[in-house]
């Protein structure tokens, strides 16, 4: 089993400023060590960047 | 001159908003802002790769400049992932003010007006200031107060044309029709004379991003935008004087010399 609070650090996250969504929805940085991930579940990892 | 502009809970003394996507380099972005006077920059959010840093360096020069941020949900196509992304930017960037783009067509990047007055209500109703990227559709406006939006922003052309004002109609409509709520026109200008003419008109500021960033010289024409603002705004303010057709001497007529005495 895995959450998203794992896959953020594995994947070099840990101490980035980062948005979350799973599958479109929008999941708080507090609920993401709790957040399961699932076969197919669609991940959404964002970071500050320039805007119009 | 002190003439601030209240949206929501802040009080600007520049009516400028400045986007911050596409300039030549984050050195030229930092000081066409601090040259333009703004106080309020739209940034976004992006995927980035995990061992990427340039977001944490974009988010660092941003708070360095010290403007207020108006995130946007630039890109996104329907209602549900403009309130996902836009809860997303309230927690990364600390802000309950969203610019809200829900965008229906491609070539004109056209607001999907149904989906914006869908997320509009949504975000309002979730405690959000939203600040919907619409167009100059009178009928919408109304649905966007209904839903709890306190300022618009109608487009005066697609984003990044630099047409400047395709509909001068519409927007004096607009302007006449909601004389109480702050509008800020956003996109499609290109040129200063484009904002001077939109203040002159009556609108209560201007969001600019390509026209500035895709200058020639971002930083100059920036400080030229933010001119061109205050011009058009204290133009506004001293009412223009009403056209006429024909010629109207300004000279005075009486003591002209080589008059005939009759």
């Amino acid at each position: 089993m895995t959450t998203l609070q794992l896959l953020l650090d594995e994947l070099g996250y840990d101490e980035k400023t980062v948005g979350t969504a799973l599958n479109q929805e929008f999941v708080r940085a507090r609920d993401r060590a709790e957040t399961r991930l699932r076969e197919g579940d669609a991940v959404e990892i964002v970071t500050p960047r320039q805007g119009g | 001159m002190n003439d601030p502009v209240r949206l929501y809970d802040g009080t600007l003394s520049s009516r400028l908003l400045l986007g911050t996507a596409r300039y030549p380099s984050p050195a030229i972005l930092a000081e066409a802002i601090r040259a333009s006077g703004c106080e309020i920059v739209t940034v976004s959010l992006r995927r980035e790769a995990g061992g990427a840093r340039a977001g944490e360096a974009f988010w660092s020069l941003i708070r360095d400049v010290g403007a207020r941020v108006l995130p946007n949900t630039a890109g996104c196509r329907t209602a549900k992932e403009a309130i996902a992304t836009a809860q997303m930017a309230r927690e990364v960037f600390a802000t309950d003010w969203i610019k809200l783009e829900v965008i229906g067509e491609e070539d004109t990047l056209q607001p999907d007006v149904f989906g914006l007055v869908e997320a509009a209500r949504a975000l309002a109703d979730d405690g959000f200031k939203v600040f919907p990227y619409t167009t100059d559709d009178l009928v919408v406006a109304e649905k966007l107060l209904d839903a709890g939006c306190r300022v618009l922003m109608p487009w005066a052309a697609p984003i990044g044309s630099g047409r400047g004002v395709n509909d001068a109609f519409a927007l004096r409509a607009l302007r006449a029709h909601f004389p109480d709520t702050p509008l800020i026109v956003d996109a499609g200008l290109g040129a200063p004379s484009h904002a001077a003419l939109v203040m002159e008109m009556g609108y209560d500021a201007v969001l600019l991003n390509t026209a500035v960033s895709r200058a020639g010289d971002p930083v100059l024409m920036a400080r030229a935008f933010a001119l061109a603002i205050e011009a058009g705004r204290a133009g506004f303010r001293a009412q223009p004087m009403t056209p006429r057709d024909m010629a109207e001497p300004s000279t005075p007529i009486i003591g002209r010399p080589f008059d005939r005495l009759a």
